[in-house]
């Protein structure tokens, strides 16, 4: 153990006390999200990026195409696959190597997210039936790690594949580097989903959880919103549990915020 | 040898710009943000601290961990995240050449993660990782003996050129030699050098990569006293 797990283990305390005392600890309330900012096209040798800041967690996500075999159960669709990275660059305590078992988590809720709100026309990215399709590649990269790099990572994959210029392909249906049509991906923007995650500590629920918070709290709880549906739930976070009244709480106030952080998220930037 | 400019304008011997932003990384120690023309790095350091598994350890001096790594959207065609041979072999010479730098021998047992992500890749992404890598080791207030300062030169088109860009370097000619100096002390850290070239243009090519790390010395020195502001001048 160094010295900033210490640090961390008593600033997780102390943020249980404010809890207890119904405050947080860097003053927020309870169901206010940390300042959100969303830059896209940060990256320019990505077929589309996006940078975000929520709070002191910071991502680039960034899109890049390649050409597949498409699914046999799904001759005419193109796919994506959504990684989420934690190297050394994200916190001083995590050392660079194979992927970690909850960066894998977090970005396994990502793709949930997006890939059940439907949101993207899959039969779009086909180019041959049932020989060539495109493959979407998000890659996320945690820049600096500070808790609930979950919904941060949905927003900058999302607003990455809002950035996507669609590459030019040769006779041979291969991808011409460096050469882009002007189309960008069929995203229904009436579909867009959008994560939501709580914190909960005893029976105190709470809307994007800090790093510090993370570690106070019992369990975690993310939520993939469209409006008034749901397109994905995941419990994690510990060995903490809900009640189904807490889980109806948090669909209402997920659905109340959700248009704020979409028009975030589609707010072209 | 009739050209004297390369196709994005820029003259044989003129580095591509590069901007430099410290202490950009909340959670670490030193951090530095690096563009260099089309090339985009984030360089963070950590430490000296205990170093897991205590085996590892050298009682001698500190471990220098430094893991180079290429964002799967850094390059034209997908890169996969899991690290190949090229990112281990440039991680353990760009630690060493480091450790140059480093006055590794103050924290024996301990180790120093150094961790650099390229964003985006235009050639010389090892040269500008290590450039960016030893200002993170700045600015995380290790004591060091100078800078790494790094700069690729070489051939293309027939010219000798400094700081090849991905054009330059796929020239039929191209000879890419990556040079680390420790500066001021103008010793070479680093020399990775590929292509086939006489002795006398190797001579060369060195003399032209001496004086472009002198260039880029001047910039880190820049975003150095930026950072920290002195009283007086800084020699």
């Amino acid at each position: 153990m160094s010295d900033t797990d210490i640090i961390k283990i008593i600033n997780a305390e102390k943020a249980k006390k404010y809890l207890d005392e119904n405050k947080r600890i860097d003053g927020r309330d309870f169901l206010e999200y940390r300042p959100l900012e969303i830059k896209r096209g940060v990256m320019k040798s990505a077929d589309g990026s996006a940078w975000v800041k929520l709070g002191d967690t910071e991502i680039i996500a960034g899109v890049k195409f390649a050409v597949g075999t498409p699914y046999p159960d799904s001759p005419d669709e193109g796919s994506i696959v959504v990684n989420l990275e934690m190297s050394g660059i994200a916190a001083s305590d995590i050392n660079t190597g194979p992927p970690r078992i909850d960066a894998m988590e977090y970005g396994r809720i990502v793709d949930r997210v997006i890939r059940s709100s439907e949101c993207i026309n899959f039969k779009d990215l086909s180019i041959v039936s049932g020989e060539k399709s495109f493959v979407v590649f998000v890659d996320c990269y945690t820049m600096n790690a500070d808790g609930n790099l979950i919904d941060a990572a949905q927003y900058a994959a999302m607003a990455a594949l809002l950035d996507v210029c669609i590459p030019k392909l040769d006779e041979n249906n291969n991808i011409v580097l460096k050469e882009y049509t002007d189309k960008k991906l069929n995203i229904d923007f009436n579909k867009i989903a959008v994560s939501f995650t709580f914190g909960k500590y005893k029976d105190k629920l709470f809307i994007d959880p800090s790093e510090v918070e993370e570690l106070g709290s019992d369990s975690r709880f993310t939520l993939g919103v469209c409006k008034n549906d749901v397109v994905a739930y995941h419990k994690g976070g510990g060995k903490g549990t809900f009640k189904i009244e807490e889980i109806n709480k948090i669909m209402d106030i997920a659905a109340t915020k959700y248009l704020e952080i979409k028009n975030k998220i589609c707010d072209e930037q | 040898m009739a050209q004297t400019k390369r196709p994005d304008g820029r003259a044989l011997d003129e580095l591509r710009p590069i901007t430099i932003k410290l202490g950009v990384n909340k959670n670490a120690d030193g951090s530095c943000f690096l563009e260099w023309g089309k090339n985009t790095v984030i360089a963070t350091v950590n430490g000296p601290k205990p170093i897991f598994p205590k085996h590892l350890a050298d009682s001698t001096k500190a471990v220098i961990d430094y893991k180079y790594r290429m964002a799967s959207f850094s390059v034209t065609e997908r890169k996969s995240p899991v690290p190949g041979k090229r990112d281990k072999e440039i991680s353990l010479v760009s630690g060493q050449a480091l450790e140059s730098a480093v006055m590794v021998e103050q924290f024996p047992n301990t180790v120093i993660d150094v961790n650099v992500l390229i964003l985006s890749a235009d050639a010389g992404t090892r040269v500008a990782a290590l450039t960016a890598a030893s200002l993170a080791a700045a600015d995380a207030g290790l004591p060091m003996r100078g800078l790494i300062s790094a700069v690729a030169a070489g051939r293309a088109d027939g010219a000798l050129v400094l700081d090849l860009d991905k054009n330059d370097e796929d020239t039929e000619d191209a000879v890419d030699m990556a040079c680390a100096f420790l500066m001021p002390q103008k010793e070479l850290a680093l020399l990775q050098m590929d292509g086939f070239v006489d002795k006398k243009d190797c001579s060369k090519i060195l003399e032209t990569a001496l004086k472009g790390a002198e260039l880029v010395y001047e910039i880190q020195k820049k975003a150095l006293v930026e950072k920290y502001p002195m009283e007086g001048d800084i020699q």
